[in-house]
């Protein structure tokens, strides 16, 4: 017999250690980069720097998450971060529905593919330049003012502005809510619906009542994506931003390369990781996993 | 219908607000001015000429084609061998695996940048192509494990069985039966994970030393502000090839039969 | 196995706190005695303007040196840019006097031998041995240009330039002010106070007490009601007063000449209450990975063109005397447009920027320090 022949004999009758040995590869790959790069992270957030040599003091201290507690502005910033990353998710989960439903219910094989392609498109074109364009089109005298302006109407002052960074945010992860959205409702049984309409229910009713729920685990996947690309955020609200547009990246960036006080930065940012870890358990229970 | 049609019509300003801007930029590429301004005064086409001379364009597009290309096929490998490990597991166990590889995705980009780039110090390793790739790889290996661990869901066990049936071992089997049915679902998975890693800025600027990807040559060259035309140039080219994989990518959905995995 | 743990840690700690500012003493090593073979690479750290193709390309033929170069909107990004990957990524960066003591208190960077910097001897007096890159009598920068921040306006909107810096504290232009996205900026409004009101004594913007502090916050709390945008790359702020979102700023003359150039109608001025300003030094890192290249580009960037194709480019003043004849030479009047020939009062007007110290200069040690201007800073922008 041979050995990858006995390799697999044991495999079949073990199917743990088979998945234990497939597994091995990937899991020493995160667990020796990832996730130990970020519990070193973890642990830094409990150090302090010493004011005098600014070296880093490790130990176990709460100054850094004292500090952000009591400074109004960190509060502040977290919360623009949080009900922006929410507002966009929202506005994403909308505005993909349209486009899922068209693409999977009604287009043609072909129409659909190519709903798709366009979909895509923007993915493949850079993210930098599509938040530069943003900046261009929403400025004082940019694409946008110049229509309303052509069409009779008065400038609209969102430049440089948190409405700027809802609409670019939104505009820039569309594609990830799209995507599982569209997935879920493939996977919905045509006869459900037909079911549905089959007794009595209108179009609407039955996008209410059978739909929706059949494609949350779809919307929660997006929302992964479109919560946490916006929370981590810094460079679309220091393009587009105005004043007192800060994210929390911004804070987190500056601290490190500002003052290298890695500790502080590495206290903020336990906050996006604990909103994500909760949205994570919740979109778990929801079965957003399968339909990632 | 008429329900119909208003869907259609909210899927026309939904695709009007998703290319306006990348309209935008292509015109942008014609533009005289090199600060952007609206309405666009003049028009040229020298920019394709500079763009092309660019020496600087030219390293950090391959770069970055070389970083997802790598990135890529690491994440294609790891991501493979996880879902095939998770198909064979408790649901349990399952939903781990799934938790910890969505991590790097799910996780605010800052996050894993400032992680990476002080555990990479902490080891003394010097910031290279490699730690760029680390840093992709890492957050690519999610794209691929769920394509596949979607496909593998769908896949019967009766046809391994068999082959085993048959006599066939694990690693034949794989070749013959598993992979050539999991490919279409590797593949799409792929080109999705190269375009993430092809256009990756915030994690990049903590992994990447001295050298330019081209995101990062981007953002150097929006930062100074003369040279925009040249980003527009530059995305106005890549739109055009990557027609070529999306065309693609589309053969393979048609192949296995689903338009959106 | 916990003592192990622990050994980590220690490791950790020992190798962050190497990379931080204000550690023990400067740094040790040796300079170069010889500029030998170029290495064939070399990475720079530079502010927007600094790197032009202009005077890249033909240092790229003349020595085989390939630049690549990274730019920096703030010297806070600047320091933290020196000391990304252990300090060894970049071998150069045209550091400002508010990063240079950082730097060489950091370790990040080593001394220079001016024996190998011809063009050192024709500077300027001023910037042969400055304080901000010169300690104890070892050079670790060499001087490079200098010049004052300035007030920037739309040439419409002011059709005679403004003679005070109250026109970027004015409720008049809300919506249409933009300042950089920077702590030093708090100099420039404590500049402004000291002129106006004098009762609070400040004598230099950059050592101010917590009084002093207050008083410029609050002038900066009211000011960032006004404020468009903070602006962070030289490109935000050419952008604001190209399609009209702002009229009227601080900035450098970089942005004046690039929207000069695209037919913006803006000019810039220097108020009567003075200006904050840069002065800026070469350096090289610790950990260079191409020392020779660095010396070869320094000396590039040195000689009278060069430093005659920067100054007319950013719209500064360079540090070597003999490139006045070099500036006419490119463009009519330059080197008097661009100060390059004036007497040495106008430089000592200009507060040029300085990391903020808790030692006030005068024996006081009640002053704020740079991490308490950084805090105030984003107070202020909220």
């Amino acid at each position: 017999m041979s050995l990858s022949k006995s390799l697999s004999a044991f495999g079949w009758r073990r199917p743990g250690a088979a998945s234990a040995a497939l597994l091995g590869l990937p899991a020493i790959w995160f667990a020796a980069l990832y996730l130990a790069a970020i519990g070193a992270l973890l642990i830094t957030s409990f150090w302090t720097v010493d004011d005098l040599s600014g070296n880093l003091i490790p130990g176990f201290s709460l100054t850094n998450f004292q500090q952000l507690v009591s400074g109004q502005v960190y509060i502040r910033i977290a919360l623009r971060t949080i009900s922006i990353a929410a507002a966009v998710t929202i506005t994403d989960v909308i505005l993909a529905w349209p486009v899922a439903y068209a693409m999977i219910r009604l287009a043609s094989p072909r129409l659909s593919a190519a709903m798709m392609a366009g979909v895509m498109v923007p993915l493949w074109s850079s993210y930098l330049a599509r938040v530069y364009a943003w900046r261009v089109i929403l400025s004082h005298n940019g694409l946008l003012n110049w229509t309303l302006i052509e069409i009779g109407l008065p400038r609209a002052h969102i430049g440089y502005s948190n409405w700027a960074m809802w609409i670019v945010f939104s505009y820039l992860w569309l594609p990830f809510m799209i995507l599982p959205v569209a997935a879920s409702v493939e996977r919905i049984p045509p006869s459900l619906l037909e079911a549905s309409a089959d007794l009595g229910a209108r179009g609407f009713t039955t996008f209410c009542r059978v739909m929706l729920p059949m494609a949350v685990p779809g919307m929660v996947a997006g929302a992964i994506f479109t919560f946490s690309l916006t929370l981590g955020d810094y460079v679309t609200p220091m393009l587009v931003g105005g004043r007192g547009s800060d994210f929390i990246g911004n804070v987190v960036y500056s601290n490190v390369g500002v003052t290298n006080n890695i500790p502080f930065a590495a206290a903020y940012a336990v906050l996006p990781l604990g909103v994500m870890a909760v949205f994570l358990l919740i979109a778990r229970k929801l079965g957003a996993f399968d339909a990632l | 219908m008429r329900s119909d049609a208003i869907i259609w019509a909210a899927v026309a300003v939904v695709f009007s607000f998703l290319f306006i801007p990348i309209i935008v930029i292509v015109l942008y590429a014609f533009s005289t001015a090199p600060i952007p301004a609206w309405p666009i005064a003049a028009f040229t086409l020298h920019w394709f000429a500079d763009t092309w001379a660019d020496q600087a364009v030219r390293q950090a597009l391959l770069l970055s084609l070389e970083v997802a290309s790598v990135a890529t096929v690491t994440a294609m490998i790891l991501g493979t061998l996880a879902a095939m490990a998770v198909a064979r597991m408790q649901s349990g166990a399952k939903e781990v695996v799934s938790f910890i590889a969505v991590l790097p995705i799910a996780l605010p980009g800052i996050l894993t940048g400032m992680a990476l780039a002080a555990y990479f110090a902490f080891w003394g390793i010097n910031l290279s192509y490699w730690t760029i790739v680390a840093g992709h790889a890492t957050f690519c290996v999610v794209i691929v494990y769920n394509n596949v661990v979607a496909r593998l869901r769908r896949m019967s066990h009766s046809l391994t069985d068999a082959s085993a049936d048959l006599g066939a071992d694990a690693f034949r089997t794989f070749r013959l039966i598993q992979l050539p049915m999991m490919a279409s679902a590797i593949g799409a998975g792929a080109l999705l994970a190269f375009a993430l890693s092809f256009d990756e800025v915030i994690v990049t600027t903590f992994t990447a030393g001295a050298q330019n990807t081209l995101p990062l040559w981007i953002f150097g060259a929006i930062r100074l502000g003369q040279q925009l035309p040249e980003v527009n140039v530059v995305v106005f080219a890549i739109i055009l090839f990557t027609a070529i994989p999306v065309l693609l990518a589309q053969k393979l959905i048609g192949e296995s039969g689903k338009v959106v995995r | 196995m916990k003592d192990g743990l622990k050994r980590k840690l220690a490791k950790l700690a020992l190798y962050l706190s190497a990379s931080l500012p204000f550690a023990q003493g400067a740094a040790a090593a040796e300079p170069l005695q010889a500029i030998g073979q170029g290495e064939g690479v070399l990475n720079v750290v530079a502010w927007e303007g600094y790197a032009q193709d202009a005077w890249v390309k033909p240092f790229e033929a003349s020595t085989g040196c390939m630049v690549h170069v990274k730019y920096a909107g703030s010297s806070d990004e600047m320091v933290a840019l020196m000391r990304s990957g252990g300090g060894d990524q970049y071998d150069v960066v045209s550091a400002s006097g508010d990063a240079t003591l950082r730097l060489i208190y950091g370790h990040d960077v080593q001394p220079i031998n001016m024996a190998l910097i011809p063009a050192w001897k024709s500077f300027i007096p001023q910037l042969k041995n400055p304080p901000f890159n010169t300690v104890k009598g070892i050079h670790y920068g060499v001087s490079y240009e200098w010049g004052p921040n300035t007030l920037l306006y739309n040439t419409e909107v002011f059709p005679t330039a403004p003679t005070s810096w109250s026109v970027i504290y004015n409720p008049k232009y809300k919506g249409k002010i933009t300042v950089p996205d920077n702590p030093i900026q708090i100099a420039d409004a404590a500049l402004y106070l000291s002129k106006r009101e004098p009762s609070l004594g400040i004598t230099d913007p950059y050592e101010l007490n917590q009084a002093q502090m207050d008083a410029v916050v609050k002038l900066l709390k009211a000011q960032s009601k006004l404020i468009k945008k903070y602006w962070a790359l030289a490109s935000d702020e050419i952008q604001l007063f190209t399609s009209g979102d702002a009229v009227v700023g601080a900035a450098w003359p970089y942005q004046t000449n690039t929207l000069q150039a695209a037919k913006v109608p803006v000019a810039d001025t220097i108020p009567q209450e003075g200006a904050t300003g840069w002065a800026d030094s070469w350096m090289i890192s610790a950990k260079a990975p191409h020392p020779n290249c660095a010396y070869e580009w320094i000396n590039w960037v040195t000689t009278p063109k060069v430093q005659a194709e920067q100054a007319i480019y950013f719209g500064e003043t360079p540090a070597n005397t003999l490139a006045c004849k070099e500036m006419d030479a490119q463009q009519p009047g330059a080197c008097a447009q661009y100060h390059a020939n004036a007497p040495a009062s106008y430089f000592d007007q200009i507060k040029f920027w300085k990391t903020p110290r808790t030692d006030c200069g005068d024996g006081q040690h009640d002053c704020l320090d740079y991490s308490a201007w950084q805090r105030e800073w984003q107070f202020i922008k909220g």
